[in-house]
């Protein structure tokens, strides 16, 4: 039977030329950039033809900055303003950083985040962050030839709210358009399921410089579905590199060390791990800056000891993952290893054991993540047709609630739930007349809130007097595609309605990104206008071509009237974007965007009537 | 607003075709997904996010027996009463005490691997009874009974998976 074609929403049926997107890996130890090309995903190297960049940032006094291989060479010189491993501290404070006393950093305790005093001035784990992406951004710009359209900036998936928020925050601050925040081990399953064309149950076992993730998903064809996910965001290849520093300070008899030779060490031990994947024994020699030598042997057996509860750690996560799929390690059709910290024999061992079967190791372990980025970013930018794309459905890792009365955490979402998603809840009020109510939003697995991240606290006032128990408050929990929160509460018994939107306290206020980025230009000596002026006419131009593109595609869903309105004000944004005044291109692209409220919804209903309809016409086909 | 069985194409009884149920959601998802939409301006990036989150809502409900159960119960205009209405039958609560019982006393995992198959095994009974009830019988009362005591097994599941966390 024919069937009738019609073009899928959201994709305009006008030829567009292809959109320049990224798959961005801003990973612990090391960051990628990668993009599709002539239909193939590839790494994009830097001048010397090198794929990964050290995400190693080293702060001069007079403003230079420099990241990856030159900042990583001069790192024991420079500990103090040579930042490494900066992704464990997003979105942390002091007290969630493990070994903060083994660090050589001079930290600096602020409200949310942890911030580190260097010889350019005091900076957070975004602006470091930030420093990486610009890197990857110029480098994409340089080699792909022209402005990006956007990029997806990969997470571990057990990153919490606030851990994402900062790596949000980062991009916007490095001047990317963030098509989307993706989980690590979800980019790797596209990357792996696309080339091997997998089908069933997979698992994703991610250890990364890091964190540690692991995924199950169910792969078929044209459909990426995450289960479940687990993982600890605070277990990685460094802790490894850590336990073995450990051991050489103790097998070496060293007294207290000062922060260049901690550094030293750390960069020593690390080379070790690394050299105990191929080899029975490693040899670890240093001269200290006091004169002493160190040299001690380490044999693979005696790392494999000393790393014995780290590996173990990773089983539990494992097992929690397991039952929240409902599945038992017998339906589980392949386990893909992700990140360099897979490398190690004993990780591969465990995982197998775990599992029994062997593990998938035939994807490069260090760039399968930023290459399943870049083939989603090619799919957000809408580079590919109807039909050849795919749908990914994700989970946010860890429970969103509430704090009530004793300190007990009352979930509102649960774990593992598949975003985007809302979910709300009434509240009431404890005494009579009460006029305010503060809120703490958590989030967490644990009963009580002192065991769980405190993301956010508002208060919502102005409650009419009432009886204790007689206000009806309903709280709105929103997580977006990016596995981002929003809140809101209402308060509705009385028709009087107040609300408020909160973002969460670890995230940069804009206030906060607008002075890093003023900061940030005083160094580079551009203009904020200029740069102001750009962001908005390139934001108005890919507004004017998606409405133009909607209409195309969906016109007939509008009367001749509605739709001459839009080509209008459409044709009036295109104007005014090739003007200089970035407050009226902000105006007119809210307009626009105003203007077309009522035709996404039209178009939405109309796809989802589209999809019954085609199953059905696909039921009689069977 | 469409009822979630309607959104999806279905007939709104207690036993669903779980296939049709899948499938209906992934073509709508297909096409209202904020992934179709990432280059799209913001309104129709909200439009689309809010039919998502609707979408992966109304699945989430069809999906659980007990969800389900509520929602047509609520469908049929029944007073559910569940956060009011705790009266339960005497049998059944010296049943649960029972399998209480055993939960506290099991700390290993197989233990816990056969008390989780009873339950399910009950679950699976109690599902069955509820089809019958609200679909064929329509004895919706009757149904709300048996909802409730699929809430309660559905509560000792959770705290089985916790105690997989403590013992293992």
């Amino acid at each position: 039977m024919a069937l009738l074609q019609i073009s899928e929403p959201g994709l305009s049926a006008a030829p567009h030329q292809h959109r320049l997107a990224v798959g961005i890996d801003l990973g612990t130890t090391n960051s990628l950039v990668a993009t599709v090309r002539s239909g193939a995903a590839t790494v994009l190297p830097d001048e010397q033809g090198r794929a990964l960049l050290p995400s190693i940032v080293r702060y001069h006094a007079d403003g230079r900055v420099e990241v990856g291989y030159p900042a990583q060479a001069r790192q024991a010189e420079d500990p103090k303003n040579s930042i490494a491993s900066v992704k464990r501290f997003m979105g942390r404070g002091l007290k969630d950083v493990a070994h903060a006393e083994h660090m050589a950093y001079d930290f600096a305790d602020a409200p949310g985040m942890v911030q580190l005093r260097t010889a350019a001035g005091v900076k957070s784990p975004v602006e470091v962050s930030a420093e990486i992406l610009k890197v990857l951004r110029q480098r994409a710009e340089l080699s792909l030839g022209g402005e990006l359209a956007g990029a997806v900036i990969t997470v571990p998936a057990y990153f919490d709210d606030a851990q994402r928020q900062a790596t949000k925050d980062a991009a916007q601050l490095a001047g990317l358009n963030v098509l989307r925040l993706l989980n690590e081990p979800t980019a790797a399953a596209i990357a792996y399921g696309l080339e091997n064309a997998a089908e069933g149950v997979y698992a994703v076992f991610d250890l990364g410089g890091g964190t540690f993730d692991i995924s199950i998903l169910r792969l078929s064809s044209g459909m990426f579905e995450v289960v479940a996910t687990n993982g600890d965001s605070l277990l990685g290849g460094d802790d490894f590199d850590q336990r073995v520093f450990c051991w050489v300070v103790e097998e070496a008899k060293l007294p207290p060390l000062n922060a260049r030779d901690m550094r030293l060490l750390l960069v020593k031990s690390r080379e070790a791990k690394e050299y105990l994947t191929t080899h029975a024994e490693a040899r670890i020699t240093a001269r200290l800056s006091g004169g002493e030598v160190v040299d001690v042997s380490l044999s693979a057996e005696k790392f494999c000891q000393i790393t014995q509860t780290l590996v173990h750690k990773a089983l539990g996560p494992m097992r929690k993952a397991l039952r929240d799929a409902g599945l038992g390690a017998e339906d589980v059709r392949g386990v893909v290893m992700v990140g360099g910290a897979t490398r190690m024999p004993q990780i591969q061992r465990a995982v197998g054991e775990f599992f029994r079967r062997d593990p998938l190791n035939n994807l490069d372990p260090d760039k399968v993540v930023a290459l399943g980025a870049a083939m989603q970013a090619n799919v957000l930018a809408g580079n590919k047709a109807a039909g050849e794309d795919w749908l990914l459905l994700d989970v946010i890792p860890l429970s969103l609630g509430i704090e009530t009365m004793g300190g007990l955490a009352e979930k509102i979402i649960p774990r593992n739930s598949t975003i985007p998603v809302a979910r709300a809840q009434e509240f009431t009020t404890f005494k009579d007349g009460q006029s305010a109510m503060s809120f703490h939003v958590v989030q967490g697995e644990r009963e009580l809130v002192q065991d769980c991240r405190s993301l956010a606290r508002f208060e919502l006032k102005g409650i009419p007097p009432m009886a204790a128990g007689a206000a009806r408050v309903r709280v709105t929990f929103q997580v977006d595609a990016d596995g981002l929160l929003s809140v809101s509460a209402k308060e509705a018994a009385t028709g009087v309605e107040a609300s408020v939107a909160v973002k969460p306290s670890y995230g940069l206020a804009d206030a906060d990104v607008e002075r890093m980025l003023r900061d940030s230009f005083e160094h580079a000596k551009e203009d904020m206008r200029a740069r102001a002026l750009n962001e908005a006419r390139v934001d108005a131009i890919r507004l004017v071509e998606a409405v133009r593109g909607a209409l195309a595609a969906d016109g007939a869903l509008l009367s001749a009237e509605e739709r001459a309105a839009l080509e209008r004000q459409a044709a009036a944004l295109a104007a005014v974007a090739s003007g200089s005044d970035h407050r009226a291109i902000r105006q007119a692209s809210e307009a626009l965007n105003r203007a077309t409220e009522e035709f996404a919804g039209r178009r939405m209903d109309a796809g989802v009537k589209r999809a019954l309809a085609g199953k059905r016409i696909a039921g009689l086909d069977l | 607003m469409s009822s979630h069985f309607e959104l999806f194409g279905l007939a709104p009884a207690f036993a669903v075709d779980a296939a049709a149920l899948d499938r209906a959601y992934r073509e709508i998802q297909s096409r209202v997904h904020p992934d179709r939409f990432a280059h799209a301006g913001d309104a129709e990036r909200r439009a689309s996010m809010q039919w998502t989150t609707r979408v992966n809502e109304a699945y989430r409900t069809l999906k659980s027996p007990v969800q389900r159960a509520k929602y047509l119960l609520e469908l049929n205009g029944v007073d559910v009463g569940f956060e009011t209405n705790t009266q339960m039958p005497g049998d059944f609560l010296l049943r649960q005490l029972e399998l209480r019982e055993t939960l506290a006393g099991a700390n290993q995992p197989e233990a816990l691997d056969a008390l989780l198959a009873e339950v399910r095994q009950e679950q699976r009974l109690l599902v069955q009874g509820i089809a019958q009830l609200i679909d064929d019988s329509k004895d919706y009362a009757a149904a709300a009974g048996e909802v409730r005591k699929l809430m309660f097994l559905d509560k000792l599941a959770a705290e089985i998976d916790v105690a997989y966390e403590k013992v293992e």
